[in-house]
C-alpha cells in the first residue's frame, strides 16, 4: 500500500526503505498477538473488492471511503478506481471529484503522490469523465 | 362498510411503524431534526453523511437527473453544480489559513493592556506607601548584616567579600 509511495518519493524516504528488512525482522519476533498480519496485497484486494460490490450503496461507499482516509496511508490507485467505478454506479460525480481532492489533501508533504495517481487513474477518469478538481478549478480559492 | 374499515384500521397499523415520522404515533416519535445527521466539511471525513443542499430547487432536480445519464454530457459549470449540491466547502476553502489569529493576539495584548492600566490605579489610588524595608538605607543595612554574618560564604554573597580588605573581591 504505502509502499508504493515510498518508493514514488525521490530523496529522503528511500533510505528508509533501505533498512526496513532488518525492520520487518525484527517486528516479525514479537508476539503481540498470534493474529496473522494482513499484507499490503490483501489490504489493496479487501478494499478493491469492497468498492466493486455490484451493489454498493450510498453509506457504503461514504463509510469505505471515509475509513479509508483514516488510515495512515494514501490509497493505491487500484483502490480508487474501484471506488470512482462505484460512484459511477451510484450516479454520484460529487463524490468522484472529493475523493480525488481527499487524497491530494492526504499526500500531505509528498507532491510526487497526486500526479502519479492522476497518472494512473488517467483512462478510469477518462472513461467516466470525471473531472479532476484541477480542471474544474475548485484546487484554489 | 365494516370490512373496509377494517382494511383502513390494518394499513394504518401496518404503515404506522415505517412512517412514525408523519406522527403515526401521535407525535410520540416525532424525529426531531437535531437528531438527524448534519453536514460537516472535514479533511479527515471527505464525504459527509448528508448532501450540503438538502431541498432542492427544480434547476437541481433536473442536473441531478442529468446526472445519472453520461458525465461528458455535462458542462464545467453544471459539474460544479452538482459539486456544491453534495458539499458546501472544497477542500482547498476548508484548507485555507484564516487571519482570525490577528484578531486573537489583539485580545491578548488589549486585556493585558487593560490590566496593567489597573494595576496601575490600584497603585496610584488603593496601595498605601511602599514598606520601608524597600528604602535605599535599609537596604544598605540589610546587605551589611548578610555580610557579617557571613551568609553563604562558599558561593554567595560571602564569598564575594573580601573581609580583609573589606571591599568586593575583583
Amino acid at each position: 500500500m504505502f509502499r508504493a509511495a515510498v518508493r514514488l518519493s525521490v530523496s529522503g524516504v528511500r533510505s528508509l526503505t533501505r533498512t526496513q528488512p532488518g525492520c520487518q525482522a525484527l517486528l516479525a519476533s514479537r508476539c503481540y498477538s498470534h493474529g496473522k498480519q494482513e499484507t499490503d496485497e490483501e489490504f489493496d484486494a479487501r478494499w478493491v473488492t469492497y468498492f466493486n460490490k455490484t451493489d454498493i450503496d450510498a453509506w457504503e461507499l461514504r463509510k469505505g471511503m471515509n475509513t479509508l482516509i483514516g488510515y495512515d496511508l494514501v490509497p493505491e490507485p487500484k483502490i480508487l478506481e474501484a471506488a470512482l467505478r462505484a460512484c459511477r454506479r451510484l450516479n454520484d460525480l460529487a463524490s468522484a471529484i472529493r475523493i480525488l481532492e481527499a487524497v491530494k489533501d492526504k499526500s500531505g508533504p509528498h507532491k510526487e503522490i497526486y500526479p502519479y495517481l492522476l497518472q494512473e487513474l488517467k483512462p478510469t477518469l477518462d472513461e467516466l469523465d470525471i473531472p479532476t478538481p484541477e480542471e474544474l478549478g475548485i484546487d484554489k480559492v | 362498510m365494516l370490512a373496509a374499515r377494517v382494511l383502513r384500521l390494518v394499513g394504518k397499523r401496518a404503515i404506522s411503524t415505517s412512517v412514525c415520522v408523519r406522527g403515526g404515533h401521535a407525535g410520540v416519535a416525532k424525529v426531531e431534526e437535531y437528531t438527524l445527521p448534519a453536514y460537516f466539511d472535514l479533511r479527515e471525513n471527505p464525504l459527509p453523511d448528508i448532501s450540503y443542499v438538502q431541498n432542492l430547487s427544480p434547476e437541481q432536480a433536473s442536473l441531478k437527473e442529468k446526472e445519472k445519464g453520461s458525465w461528458a454530457a455535462l458542462s464545467d459549470e453544471e459539474k460544479i453544480a452538482l459539486y456544491r449540491i453534495s458539499f458546501k466547502q472544497s477542500f482547498a476553502e476548508m484548507t485555507r489559513g484564516s487571519s482570525e489569529w490577528k484578531t486573537v493576539v489583539a485580545g491578548m495584548f488589549f486585556v493585558v493592556g487593560f490590566t496593567g492600566l489597573i494595576v496601575l490605579w490600584q497603585r496610584m489610588f488603593v496601595y498605601g506607601p511602599v514598606p520601608r524595608t524597600f528604602d535605599a538605607e535599609y537596604k544598605e543595612k540589610e546587605l551589611q548584616r548578610v555580610l557579617d554574618m557571613r551568609m553563604n560564604p562558599v558561593e554567595g554573597f560571602g564569598s564575594k567579600w573580601d573581609y580583609e580588605n573589606k571591599q568586593w573581591k575583583k
